[in-house]
């Protein structure tokens, strides 16, 4: 197993001042708009973007939710390993509000696809969007594109992408590795 | 370890202390879904259970179809009532010809104890045990630990004390051995007729005096007194009964602490606890209903990502 590194720490905090201003741009002051991260690592950006956004950026109110997919997935035993479900964490309506989807990699599309089944759960929203720090161009399995994306990487499919934060993974800094299997 | 070492959950006493852990984790994040506006998840979608019952039950078939309809599995319901059981057919027969109708699951109540065991040696299909005669009914055990791990925190260390007709309740033995498997300390309670002879071999204490019980105990489980499995007098009557091992609030309030009191219904309200126990704060008895369903969904779950495609 060898890995390399895709994005060191400086340019993941530039990606990120970048796609936090992007979402200012669209959302002005988020009054109308929610982030939701996927668990289980969606959540770790999602609470990045949301500190970046209030202390660098002086956004106030942002609603910040956590959304496990686990029992949307269309893979339910389908796979060697069970699944295992992560909690979910949303303490605020999403009926008629500007949802933007936050994970970390975005692979098939699979996720994404259950993570607009699970949300419906939680009322009917204006609209969706997703944000993803790492698209793995040409994987897709279903039409599915992020609307706001870090960096698009080209990768194989025996190779994972893994991103690595320090306040989670025991991490001297946050970086982007590609890892071949 | 994210998956249940049994196939079917035919008992407390086939499972181990992570299979518990895991199935209250799973209920902890399905107990989130079930007080979403939609309280409903895709993921047995292709899975058929059938629920067979044997036995009269409301709350329990109630609560497993529930679970099973928020899991969306497709669900098939009998009662032998209105079966050709009557008309002399064995269980195996019964069975497989419901499992010729493609079901992946069957949930069963019998009378008959060991009928779990016995059909989970000889039909293909994942089992789960809703109450066979006086021997275990697992998911009202699991569902009362859950409820009392909600309400203190944890269930190591509390002590309990099952008071009431100990010997046909099948509740009582499985909430012994999934009590004293996460570390708790057991005591039975109730008339020396309703206890079994040698009980005190599981491990737990036996207390005739219904005071002192309470003033040992974290949490009072009240059984109901089933009159529908005796067939000689064990108690000279319902009022002395009640006397001696009815909950009231004037007792609860007598007691030095204040403990919490359970019940895995139905109610006999008046004899083995008192209306106004049964409606105060110390009561988490409708709260034990609600984690029923979690509980149930659970172990579905659990035990559905076993079955092979």
């Amino acid at each position: 197993m060898s890995q390399k590194v895709l994005l060191n720490e400086k340019e993941v905090n530039i990606i990120l001042h970048r796609l936090a201003c992007q979402l200012i741009e669209k959302h002005n002051d988020f009054s109308n708009t929610v982030l939701i991260g996927l668990q289980p690592r969606g959540v770790f950006l999602a609470d990045r973007l949301a500190k970046i956004l209030s202390e660098d950026y002086k956004v106030k109110n942002i609603q910040l939710g956590h959304l496990d997919i686990t029992f949307f997935r269309d893979d339910f035993r389908r796979g060697e390993k069970p699944l295992e479900a992560n909690s979910t964490k949303i303490n605020f309506l999403v009926e008629d509000k500007n949802i933007v989807f936050i994970d970390d990699v975005l692979y098939t599309g699979r996720s994404i696809r259950a993570a607009l089944t699970a949300i419906q759960s939680f009322g009917r929203p204006n609209e969706i969007e997703l944000l993803t720090l790492i698209d793995r161009r040409f994987s897709r399995h279903l039409p599915i594109q992020p609307d706001y994306r870090g960096r698009q990487v080209d990768v194989i499919n025996n190779e994972k992408v893994k991103v690595n934060w320090k306040e989670h993974d025991d991490a001297d800094a946050d970086t982007v590795y590609l890892i071949e299997k | 370890m994210s998956e249940l070492s049994v196939n079917h959950l035919l008992g407390i006493k086939y499972l181990n202390r992570q299979d518990i852990q895991l199935i209250f984790e799973t209920a902890d994040h399905f107990k989130e879904v079930i007080n979403r506006p939609i309280k409903k998840v895709p993921s047995l979608r292709d899975i058929t259970i059938a629920n067979l019952f044997f036995e009269n039950s409301t709350r329990t078939k109630l609560s497993f179809e529930l679970a099973e309809k928020r899991l969306s599995a497709d669900v098939i319901n009998f009662s032998s009532g209105q079966s050709s059981v009557k008309k002399g057919e064995t269980l195996i027969d019964t069975v497989n010809n419901i499992l010729s109708m493609k079901v992946d699951m069957v949930v069963m109540r019998h009378p008959n104890p060991g009928a779990g065991v016995f059909l989970s040696k000889h039909v293909n299909a994942s089992i789960v045990n809703a109450g066979d005669g006086a021997h275990e009914h697992p998911t009202q055990a699991l569902l009362d630990s859950y409820s009392i791990r909600e309400k203190l925190g944890e269930v190591k260390g509390k002590k309990v004390v099952i008071v009431g007709d100990i010997l046909h309740s099948r509740v009582a033995l499985s909430n012994i051995f999934a009590l004293q498997l996460q570390g708790a300390e057991v005591m039975v309670c109730g008339p020396k007729t309703l206890i079994p002879k040698y009980i005190d071999k599981l491990g737990v204490k036996v207390e005739t005096n219904l005071r002192k019980a309470l003033n040992w105990c974290d949490v009072a489980n009240m059984l109901r007194v089933q009159n529908e499995r005796m067939d000689i007098s064990y108690f000279p009557s319902t009022r002395e009964y009640t006397q001696q091992f009815g909950v009231s609030k004037d007792l609860l309030d007598s007691l030095d602490k204040e403990i919490t009191v359970m019940h895995p219904g139905p109610i006999n309200r008046g004899v083995e606890i008192t209306s106004d126990v049964a409606d105060s704060q110390q009561s988490i008895i409708l709260d034990q209903v609600e984690n029923g369903v979690a509980v149930r969904m659970a172990v579905i779950y659990l035990l559905a990502s076993k079955i092979k495609q």
